[in-house]
C-alpha cells in the first residue's frame, strides 16, 4: 500500500440518487459518503436493491439522465463529476476510471473479438493504430493469465469458458492502466475456484499499479478475502463502516450481526437452525420511516422510546470506523456479546 | 445406512448427443454429463451433491426424478427399478419423488393463484385429503410459514424467499419420501437463505423426508447434509458423512474446492489455498483416466491411463469413498501451493 498522497483520490459526500418511476420515486442511494485512497480496496456489501450498483453507476455518469435527480458531490482527483460534461466524462470512462460488470457474457459484444474489443478502448484513448492497439491487447490477455494470448485474441467471446470471459473484461477494465476500478459482483457468476483466481488476479494488478478498487458483492466471505475496508449498505444507506477486521470480527450494527449470523460457515455447529433475519429488504418506493432496519431489527425494542421508527440514526465515523444505529456501545456490546462465542468456535 | 435404501442409484450414466452435419443430422459426438455413479439414499436422509457448474449435478437430480432417461445403469427406488420405466409405472412414484427449483420465478404459473398452484400435484393425482383440497392448502402454507389467508394471491405479490417457500409447499403437497432440491437458495438474497435452510431442515427432521440436496455452496451443504458427494465432469470423486468430507478430504479437488471457498473470518494466519490452474475440461472428450488429473498437481502417468475407482482408500472410515490413486493425507499438510502446470485444460 503506498500511503504517500493520504489525500483522497475519490471522494463521496452526501450522495442522493432519485429515480422517478411511474409508481413514485424510488431513493436508490439516500446519503452516502466515503472516500478511497489509492492502492486500497473498497468492499461495498449490500443485498438487493441496497443502492450499492446504483451508487456506482452514478459514479460512471452511467444513469439515466434524464429520469435521475442527484444531489452531493463526487470527486475523482479533485475534479467534480457530477456537472461534468458527457464529452468530459467519456475522457475519463475506459481512462482513468473503468468497470467490470457481473456477467461478462452479456458485456461483451458477440460480433466482435476479444482483442478489438480491449483494443477499441485503448485507441480511443491514445489514438494509436489498429495494429498497436492489437498488440496491447495481447499484453493485457497474458497479464490476466490468458494462453496463448496471440492467438486467443481472434476469438469470439462464445469461444471463451466463463472465467476466461472475466479475464478478458478485466483486460478490458485495465488497458489504459485507470486509477480507479468499480468491481460489480465480478465473480458472483464464477465457480469458487475461478472465483479464488480471479480475486488473485485483482489483488496482483492492483499491487503493480497501485489502482484504487471499489469491489461490491453481497458476499462476505469474498470481502473477507479482498477488502482493506468494508461499508455496509442497507436500503440506500451506510449503515456500517470499518476496516474489514472490524466490521467481520466486532460488527457494530445489526444488520451487519445478522448478515454474519445468517450464514453457515465450514466449521459451526450443524443439527441447530441458522439465525436468519427475519422479513425482506425494504422497498424502496416507500422506505420504512426512522431506521430503515427497524422493521427486520432484532434490537430495536432495546431503543428507549420509538426513536428507532422515527429519527434517523446518524452515521457518526471516528476515524473511518462506525455505525448507523441508535444502541448505545454499551447495549452492543452487552446484546452482541453471544456472536463471538457462537460464531468462532 | 440401512440394508433397504430409499434410493439406489449404481452406474447411472446420461450422455447427450450431439447432432451436426447438412442435409442428415448424425450424432458426431457425446456431452458425457454423468458418467458411471454410485450412490444411495436411506429414508430420512439428506445427500448433498456439490461440485462446480457443468460436473453433472443437476442431471443427476433429473435423472432420478426421471425428468430425464438414463443412458445406462441402474435407477431402483424402494426396489423397483425405474431406469427405464414407462409413464404408467412411474405415476404413482412421481407423487413420491418431487422437485425443489433454483428460480422461484421462473418455477410458478404466474397466472394461476397460489391455491391452485400447491393444489395442482393433487389434482394431478386425483389425490382428496380429509376435508378437501383447499384445507390441505392452508394447513401446508402454514408448514412453510406463509399466511393461509394468502391463498387467493398471485405469485407476483410474493418476495423471492415467500416464493422459494411456495415451491416447497408444493413438494409437500403429495406427502413425499424423498425431495430432490436443486440450488434451493441460490438465487436468494443472504439474509433470506437462512430462512429458507432452516424451514427445509424442519421439513426434514419433522416429516422425515429424504433429501437430494443440490448445491454449489459448500458451507450450506454441510449444515443441512449428513451425507455429502463431491461431483467432478460427471462423476463422484468423493462421498462420505459431512465430518469426514470436511475434516478430512482425501481426493485433491476436495481439498482445493474447500480451500477456495471464501469465509466471512479475518484470520491471524492465512489459510492454505490451493489455487487450481485453468478451467474445467469440456465433457465432450473429457480427460482419459482421472478426469481431475489435467489440473491436479500430484498427477503422473497413472492417472492419465488408468481411471482410479471409488473405493474406501486407506485411513477411511467405512462409507468414506474416494476416487484418487494419490490420496491426501492429513499428517503431511503442504505448504499453500501453486499447481505450476503448464498446459492448462483442454
Amino acid at each position: 500500500m503506498t500511503s504517500t498522497d493520504q489525500q483522497p483520490f475519490l471522494s463521496i459526500k452526501d450522495l442522493k440518487v432519485h429515480f422517478s418511476t411511474e409508481d413514485g420515486i424510488v431513493k436508490a442511494v439516500d446519503g452516502l459518503s466515503f472516500d478511497l485512497v489509492k492502492g486500497q480496496t473498497l468492499g461495498i456489501v449490500g443485498e438487493s436493491g441496497s443502492g450499492k450498483s446504483v451508487t456506482n453507476l452514478t459514479i460512471l455518469g452511467l444513469h439515466d439522465r434524464d429520469r435521475t435527480a442527484i444531489e452531493g458531490e463526487i470527486l475523482l482527483d479533485g475534479k467534480e463529476l457530477l456537472s461534468a460534461s458527457e464529452k468530459e466524462l467519456e475522457r475519463l470512462r475506459g481512462n482513468k476510471m473503468s468497470m467490470i460488470f457481473q456477467d461478462a457474457l452479456a458485456s461483451l459484444s458477440p460480433y466482435h473479438t476479444i482483442g478489438t474489443q480491449i483494443g477499441e478502448t485503448y485507441r480511443k484513448h491514445t489514438g494509436c493504430s489498429k495494429s498497436e492497439a492489437r498488440k496491447r491487447a495481447i499484453e493485457m490477455l497474458r497479464r490476466v493469465g490468458i494462453p496463448q494470448p496471440d492467438m486467443r485474441v481472434d476469438d469470439y467471446p462464445h469461444q471463451f469458458s466463463g472465467g476466461m470471459r472475466q479475464r478478458a473484461m478485466i483486460a478490458m477494465a485495465l488497458v489504459c492502466d485507470p486509477e480507479l476500478l468499480i468491481a460489480d459482483e465480478p465473480t458472483t457468476a464464477l465457480d469458487v475456484t475461478v472465483q479464488a483466481q480471479i480475486m488473485d488476479l485483482l489483488k496482483d494488478l492492483q499491487q503493480e499499479f497501485g489502482t484504487a478498487i471499489i469491489f461490491i458483492t453481497h458476499d462476505l466471505g469474498v470481502i473477507a478475502d479482498i477488502a482493506d475496508d468494508v461499508l455496509v449498505m442497507y436500503g440506500g444507506r451506510c449503515v456500517e463502516r470499518g476496516t474489514k477486521k472490524e466490521v467481520l470480527s466486532d460488527p457494530q450494527h445489526p444488520y451487519t450481526l445478522g448478515l454474519l449470523n445468517s450464514m453457515p460457515s465450514l466449521h459451526g455447529a450443524v443439527d441447530v437452525p441458522l439465525t436468519p433475519i427475519p422479513g425482506s429488504p425494504p422497498s424502496l418506493l416507500n422506505p420504512p420511516s426512522g431506521c430503515r432496519f427497524h422493521p427486520r431489527c432484532a434490537f430495536a425494542d432495546k431503543v428507549v422510546g420509538d426513536r428507532c421508527s422515527t429519527e434517523r440514526p446518524l452515521l457518526e465515523l471516528v476515524e473511518d470506523r462506525g455505525s448507523a444505529c441508535h444502541l448505545t456501545d454499551a447495549q452492543k456490546q452487552e446484546l452482541f456479546a453471544d456472536f463471538a462465542a457462537t460464531r468462532h468456535n | 445406512m440401512s440394508n433397504n435404501p430409499l434410493l439406489d442409484v449404481s452406474g447411472l450414466t446420461k450422455h447427450f448427443p450431439i447432432k451436426g452435419g447438412f442435409p442428415i443430422r448424425r450424432t458426431v459426438g457425446a456431452v458425457q454429463a454423468v458418467d458411471g455413479l454410485d450412490f444411495q439414499v436411506a429414508e430420512g436422509e439428506s445427500l448433498g451433491l456439490v461440485g462446480e457448474s457443468g460436473c453433472g449435478k443437476s442431471t443427476t437430480g433429473r435423472l432420478i426424478t426421471r425428468l430425464l432417461e438414463p443412458t445406462g445403469g441402474k435407477i431402483t427406488y424402494r426396489g423397483q427399478d425405474i431406469t427405464h420405466a414407462g409413464r404408467k409405472q412411474l405415476a404413482p412414484i412421481r407423487s413420491e419423488i418431487q422437485m425443489i427449483f433454483q428460480d422461484p420465478y421462473a418455477s410458478l404459473n404466474p397466472r394461476q393463484t397460489v391455491g391452485k398452484i400447491i393444489s395442482g400435484p393433487m389434482e394431478i393425482n386425483d389425490v382428496n385429503p380429509a376435508g378437501g383440497r383447499e384445507k390441505r392448502v392452508r394447513e401446508l402454507l402454514e408448514i412453510v410459514g406463509l399466511n393461509p389467508e394468502h391463498y387467493n394471491r398471485f405469485p407476483h405479490e410474493f418476495s423471492g424467499g415467500q416464493r422459494q417457500r411456495i415451491g416447497v409447499a408444493r413438494a409437500l403437497a403429495l406427502e413425499p419420501k424423498l425431495i430432490v432440491a436443486d440450488e434451493p437458495v441460490s438465487a436468494l438474497d443472504v439474509s433470506i437463505q437462512a430462512q429458507v435452510v432452516n424451514l427445509l431442515q424442519k421439513v426434514q427432521q419433522e416429516l422425515g423426508i429424504a433429501f437430494v440436496f443440490i448445491a454449489h455452496d459448500l458451507a450450506i451443504v454441510r449444515h443441512f447434509s449428513q451425507r455429502v458427494a463431491v461431483m467432478y465432469l460427471g462423476k463422484i470423486v468423493e462421498i462420505a458423512d459431512r465430518e469426514d468430507l470436511y475434516g478430512n478430504p482425501r481426493h485433491p479437488y476436495t481439498r482445493a474446492l474447500l480451500s477456495a471457498v471464501p469465509e466471512a473470518t479475518v484470520d491471524e494466519e492465512p489459510r492454505e489455498r490451493i489455487r487450481l490452474v485453468g478451467d474445467v475440461p469440456s465433457p465432450i472428450n473429457p480427460p482419459s483416466g482421472c478426469r481431475f488429473r489435467t489440473r491436479c498437481w500430484k498427477a503422473t502417468e497413472k492417472c492419465a491411463t488408468e481411471a482410479p475407482p471409488l473405493v474406501q482408500v486407506d485411513g477411511n472410515k467405512p462409507g468414506h469413498l474416494t476416487a484418487c490413486h494419490y490420496p491426501e493425507t492429513t499428517e503431511t499438510i503442504p505448504a499453500p501451493r501453486l499447481s505450476k502446470d503448464p498446459e492448462a485444460a483442454a
